[in-house]
């Protein structure tokens, strides 16, 4: 354990916040994956403390970088919007089902999927932008679009397919997050890649945009329940606001390809977390 | 569409068609680009604030390293509870006001699905107006569900 004064783990803390925040805007990701460690392994704070931590995180992430990829039209509002409804209601399933299903065998589950998942995401490096098959509720609800790619300088028109499978896939991953406490975005991006179709810019951004509403359901009964700690919190939201800002900037830069591989490498350790955590 | 009349300039209310559509959700990003902007903002600034008054309070903070333990541990008690969070503030205590500055920030998507509401009904958007109020009403549900399961 690291002995320091609260004045030196206020700065630290923020410091890998930061980093936290830029790379949970570039993937989608909450940001947990990166901050509970931390506090956990680092300062030895208790895991309750540590995930209501988290939980901030993954608001401070979303809002931080949503304000910017709404107005840079990163993010497809409708089908984040729409998809928010197989979110929220799993979160509620979740939050039932808890107590009842062995978290163990979940994380088995949940880490084959994900593995399975960063193998098929790798395949599809060179198949983005291919189109999938038509989707007559993706028509009906306007959700085809395009957004402006600066790496490239191409505005890119995409189709929406599988509405349906995706919104079944969002309401599963709802309930995870709910069970589980981890995994909001880890979920969300390669339903958006692999069943609908969606550019992998788009589908970060738009998780990104979805996974603050899901935390902040939750968020407010761990605030009430004294699990969020303003003192641990507090550099968490700060440095993770500053670092999704700067990763907002970065992704409309970036090569779809790179944000692509970096998501593959980070999901390939989320699912042997999960899997161990399942296993030992 | 190249021959339309001054693009932009036609009011939201009185145009239709596709361009004046696309105005209308150009206007819709904006306006919650804004909100999450001003949500972010304003919580960061209460949040710095609040601990930045903790270390006025207790300089020992900033010298003492058997402080931070205490500061950290689960035992530690902290304003969680309304009437927690009102006493503190009313005392200026620094954990109070960042715990309001937290509030504000996990009030921030909430905030940005009810806006919505009323933005797709100005777009004419029933079924967006419709998916995004039971979104809220679902979110509202797990809050109070939640509380009541603790």
């Amino acid at each position: 354990m690291w002995v320091v004064t609260p004045l030196a783990f206020v700065f630290v803390l923020f410091g890998i916040s930061v980093v936290a925040g830029a790379l949970g805007s570039l993937l989608g990701l909450g940001g947990g994956i990166i901050v509970v460690p931390a506090l956990t392994l680092l300062f030895h704070v208790d895991i309750r403390l540590a995930i209501g931590a988290s939980i901030v995180s993954v608001i401070a992430t979303s809002s931080g970088a949503a304000a910017a990829y709404v107005r840079d039209h990163m993010t497809n509002l409708r089908v984040g919007m729409f998809l928010e409804l197989g979110t929220t209601t799993g979160a509620i399933t979740g939050a039932y089902l808890a107590g009842v299903v062995d978290p163990r065998v979940l994380y088995v589950v949940f880490g084959v999927a994900l593995a399975y998942s960063a193998v098929a995401m790798f395949q599809r490096r060179h198949a983005e932008g291919a189109a999938g098959p038509p989707d007559r509720l993706a028509d009906r609800l306007r959700l085809h679009d395009s957004y402006q790619d600066e790496a490239t300088g191409v505005l890119v028109r995409y189709r929406v397919a599988r509405v349906k499978l995706g919104l079944v896939l969002m309401y599963v991953a709802g309930m995870v997050s709910a069970l589980l406490g981890i995994g909001s975005g880890a979920l969300k991006v390669p339903a958006m890649d692999l069943a609908m179709g969606l550019p992998m810019k788009v589908s970060t951004a738009t998780s990104n945009f979805m996974i603050g509403v899901t935390a902040a359901a939750s968020a407010g009964v761990y605030f009430v329940r004294g699990d969020i700690n303003p003192f641990i919190a507090a550099p968490v939201a700060a440095g993770v606001l500053l670092g999704a800002t700067a990763g907002s900037r970065i992704l409309p830069r970036a090569q779809s390809g790179a944000i692509r591989w970096l998501f593959v490498a980070v999901l390939v350790f989320i699912a042997i977390e999960m899997l161990a955590r399942g296993i030992r | 569409m190249s021959d339309a009349g001054a693009p932009g300039l036609a009011p939201a209310s009185a145009a239709s068609g596709p361009e004046a559509n696309a105005e209308r959700v150009r206007r819709m990003e904006l306006v919650i680009s804004y909100l999450l902007r001003i949500g972010v903002v304003v919580s960061l600034v209460v949040v710095v604030g609040g601990l930045v008054l903790s270390f006025v309070h207790h300089p020992v903070y900033v010298s003492s390293r058997p402080e931070l333990h205490r500061l950290t541990s689960r035992d530690t008690p902290f304003p969680h509870t309304l009437s927690g969070l009102v006493g503190g503030l009313r005392g200026l205590d620094g954990r109070a006001i960042t715990a309001l500055g937290l509030l504000l920030l996990i009030a921030t998507p909430v905030l940005r699905v009810a806006v919505s509401i009323p933005l797709f009904v100005y777009q004419r958007d029933r079924t967006f107006a419709i998916v995004t109020a039971v979104v809220l009403t679902v979110l509202i549900c797990s809050f109070v569900l939640g509380r009541a399961g603790g």
